[in-house]
C-alpha cells in the first residue's frame, strides 16, 4: 500500500535528484566531451559546451602509445586473475556452504582478515621474490598477485550465493540415485552459475581498476590501464585531449558492466549482509 | 546429511584455497618482519647485516611520520564522513518516487567504476587546475580567487576525489538497505504523529546499522591503503603534507632502495591496519550473525 505522493513533492525530488545525480557524473561527462576537442579547445577559456568534434585524440592514442599492448595487459591481468582465482575459490566456496563444520565460519572470518593486511606491509618482499624470480614486470607475476588478493572476496562472494542453493534439491536428487558428479554437473552447476557470473564480472571491475600492485610491480612490459594513465601525471605540457580519449577508452567497458552488476555489487561486496 | 565420505572430500576442496591464502599470509609478512631487522639497501647490499630496532627508531623518529599517521587516518574519517553521511542523504533522496530513477542511479554510481588513476588525473586537471580548471573557471565567474587546490589544500583534494568515488558505494548500499524497509512500520508512525525526524531516528537509522557497519568496514580497507591517487596528483607533497603511510613506506622502498626502513614502516602499517581491523571485524562479526 503505497503511500499517496503529490505531484509537488514527486516533481521536487526528481530535479533536486536528477540535479545532484548531473553533478556526480559531470567529471565523467567533462572527460567524454573533452576527449573531442583538440588540445587547444581543452584549455579553452571560459571552457567550450559546443565545439568542432574531432577523433584525431583516440587515433593518436591508438597509434601512438601502444594503447592496445596496455589494453591486452587490462585483459589478461583482470581476467586471468579472476577466472584463476575462481577455479580455486569455487570448490573452497562450495565446501562451507554444503558441508559446513564448526570451523567453518571462523575460517571465513580468517579469509577476510588476510584482506585487511594493507599490501604496503608486504610490498618489500613481494617486489623482491618477484624480481629474483624474473617475474617482474611480467603479466605472470601480476596475475598471480592479483589472485591472491582478491581470492578472499572471490571466496566469500561465492559461498554468500551458494548458500542461497537450497539443500533439500540435493537430498532430492540423491534419493533419486544420483552419484556425486552428476549432481554437481546437473543438479548444482546450474544453480551456482548465475552467483558464479555475478562474482566473475564484479571482481573483472575491482581486478581491472586496481592500482597499488599493477602501479608497483610493473613497468614498460606488462603495465596495464591503469598503469598507462599514471604515466600522464608527468607535468610535460597538457594533454588533455589525449587523457581525456585514453581514459575514456580505458574506463568505457567496465563503467558499462557496473551500470548492470549494481546489485551484484551489493550483495558482492557486503558479503551477503545487504540484499 | 553428510557422510564421512563427502565431508573428507570438501575438506580437500577447501584445502587448496586454505593453503594459498595462508602462504600469502605467513611468508611475505615473515619476510617483512626479517627485512625490518636488517640494514639492507639495494644501492649498497653489501653493507647488510642484522640492524636491532634501528629501522624502526628511523622510520618512527623521521618528522614526516607522524604527518603520515594523522594524514592516514584523517583521509579514512574524512572520506568515511563524507560518503557515509552523504550516502545516507542520498539514499533517502533516491528512495523517494522519482521519474526517470534508474537513469539517475546510474548517474550516481558511475565513479565507482572509474579507475583510481583516471579519477585523480581528471579531477586533477580538467577541475582542479588553477588557470583551465572548472573550479577555476566558477570562483573567477563569482568574482573570487582560484585556489591552487593541490598546493594550498593537498590532502583535502585528495579526500574529495576520493570521497568522490567511493559516495556511490555508499548510496548504493545504504539505499538497498532502505528498500527492504518495513513500509507498514512507517505507516504505523505517522498514524502515531511521528515528525520526520523522529521517524528516521527511530526507525531509519537503527534498520540501516548493519549496512552502516560493512559499508564502514569495505571502506576502510580500501582507504586505509589509498596510494594511486596520491602519486598522480601530488607525489605526497608539497612537503609531506599529503603523504600517508602507504606512500612513505613506498617512498622508502622503491625511491630510497631502503629495504630495512620500507619494511619497518611496512609492519608498523600492518599494526595499524590490524588495530583498526580488531574493532571493525568485532562489530561486522556481531552484526553478519544476525
Amino acid at each position: 500500500m503505497a503511500r499517496k505522493v503529490t505531484l509537488q513533492r514527486k516533481l521536487g525530488f526528481t530535479a533536486l535528484a536528477w540535479f545532484l545525480g548531473c553533478i556526480m557524473f559531470f567529471p565523467i561527462f567533462w572527460m567524454i566531451l573533452t576527449s573531442f576537442k583538440t588540445e587547444i579547445d581543452a584549455i579553452a577559456s571560459p571552457p567550450l559546451v559546443f565545439f568542432q568534434a574531432t577523433w584525431e585524440n583516440y587515433q593518436l592514442v591508438l597509434n601512438q602509445s601502444d594503447y592496445l599492448k596496455y589494453f591486452g595487459n587490462s585483459v589478461v591481468i583482470a581476467g586471468g586473475s579472476t577466472i584463476l582465482a575462481l577455479l580455486v575459490a569455487i570448490p573452497s566456496a562450495w565446501s562451507m556452504a554444503f558441508s559446513p563444520t564448526r570451523h567453518t565460519k571462523d575460517v571465513l572470518m580468517w579469509m577476510l582478515s588476510t584482506k585487511m593486511m594493507p599490501p604496503v606491509g608486504v610490498l618489500v618482499p613481494i617486489y623482491l621474490m618477484l624480481k629474483y624470480m624474473g617475474l617482474l614486470d611480467t603479466r605472470t607475476g601480476l596475475v598471480i598477485i592479483m589472485m591472491l588478493i582478491n581470492l578472499p572476496i572471490i571466496i566469500w562472494m561465492l559461498y554468500t550465493y551458494f548458500k542461497e542453493i537450497p539443500s533439500e534439491i540435493l537430498e532430492a536428487s540423491r534419493m533419486d540415485g544420483a552419484v556425486l558428479w552428476k549432481e554437481i554437473v546437473y543438479v548444482l552447476l546450474p544453480m551456482a552459475l548465475p552467483g558464479i557470473a555475478s562474482t566473475l564480472l564484479l571482481n573483472l571491475i575491482l581486478a581491472w581498476n586496481e592500482a597499488f600492485w599493477t602501479l608497483n610491480l610493473t613497468a614498460a612490459n606488462a603495465a596495464p590501464l591503469t598503469a598507462f594513465i599514471a604515466s600522464y601525471s608527468s607535468p610535460e605540457g597538457l594533454f588533455w585531449s589525449k587523457l581525456s580519449a585514453a581514459s575514456t577508452m580505458a574506463i568505457a567497458p567496465i563503467m558499462v558492466l557496473g551500470w548492470f552488476s549494481q546489485k551484484q555489487l551489493v550483495t558482492g561486496l557486503t558479503f551477503g549482509a545487504v540484499k | 546429511m553428510a557422510t564421512a565420505h563427502t565431508k573428507t572430500l570438501s575438506r580437500i576442496m577447501n584445502l587448496p584455497s586454505i593453503i594459498l591464502l595462508f602462504i600469502w599470509m605467513i611468508v611475505p609478512l615473515g619476510m617483512t618482519i626479517y627485512y625490518s631487522f636488517q640494514r639492507y639497501n639495494l644501492l649498497t647490499p653489501s653493507r647488510r647485516g642484522f640492524n636491532g630496532w634501528f629501522n624502526y627508531e628511523f622510520f618512527i623518529t623521521d618528522p614526516a611520520f607522524f604527518e603520515a599517521i594523522g594524514n592516514t587516518l584523517l583521509l579514512v574519517t574524512g572520506v568515511l564522513a563524507i560518503t557515509v553521511i552523504g550516502g545516507i542523504l542520498l539514499g533517502i533522496l533516491l528512495n523517494q518516487a522519482i521519474i526517470g530513477r534508474s537513469i539517475v542511479r546510474i548517474l550516481f554510481i558511475s565513479p565507482f567504476f572509474i579507475m583510481p588513476t583516471v579519477s585523480a588525473l581528471i579531477w586533477k586537471n580538467m577541475l582542479m587546475n588553477p588557470i583551465y580548471g572548472i573550479f577555476a573557471h566558477i570562483a573567477e565567474f563569482f568574482g573570487a580567487n582560484p585556489v591552487d587546490f593541490f598546493a594550498v589544500i593537498p590532502l583535502l583534494s585528495i579526500i574529495i576525489i576520493v570521497a568522490w568515488q567511493w559516495l556511490p558505494f555508499a548510496t548504493l548500499i545504504l539505499l538497498t538497505a532502505m528498500q527492504s524497509l518495513d513500509q507498514e512500520q512507517q505507516e504505523a508512525a505517522d498514524m502515531d504523529g511521528a515528525s520526520t525526524l523522529a521517524k528516521f531516528y527511530y526507525i531509519t537509522l537503527p534498520h540501516l546499522a548493519r549496512a552502516i557497519t560493512v559499508v564502514i568496514l569495505i571502506e576502510t580497507i580500501f582507504l586505509l591503503s589509498i596510494f594511486a591517487e596520491i602519486l598522480v596528483t601530488t607525489n605526497g607533497g608539497p612537503g609531506t603534507a599529503s603523504t600517508n603511510l602507504t606512500y612513505m613506506v613506498y617512498n622508502r622502498a622503491l625511491l630510497q632502495y631502503d629495504i630495512g626502513g620500507a619494511s619497518a614502516g611496512g609492519i608498523i602499517a600492518v599494526i595499524l591496519a590490524n588495530i583498526v581491523a580488531i574493532f571493525l571485524i568485532r562489530a561486522v562479526g556481531k552484526n553478519l550473525e544476525a
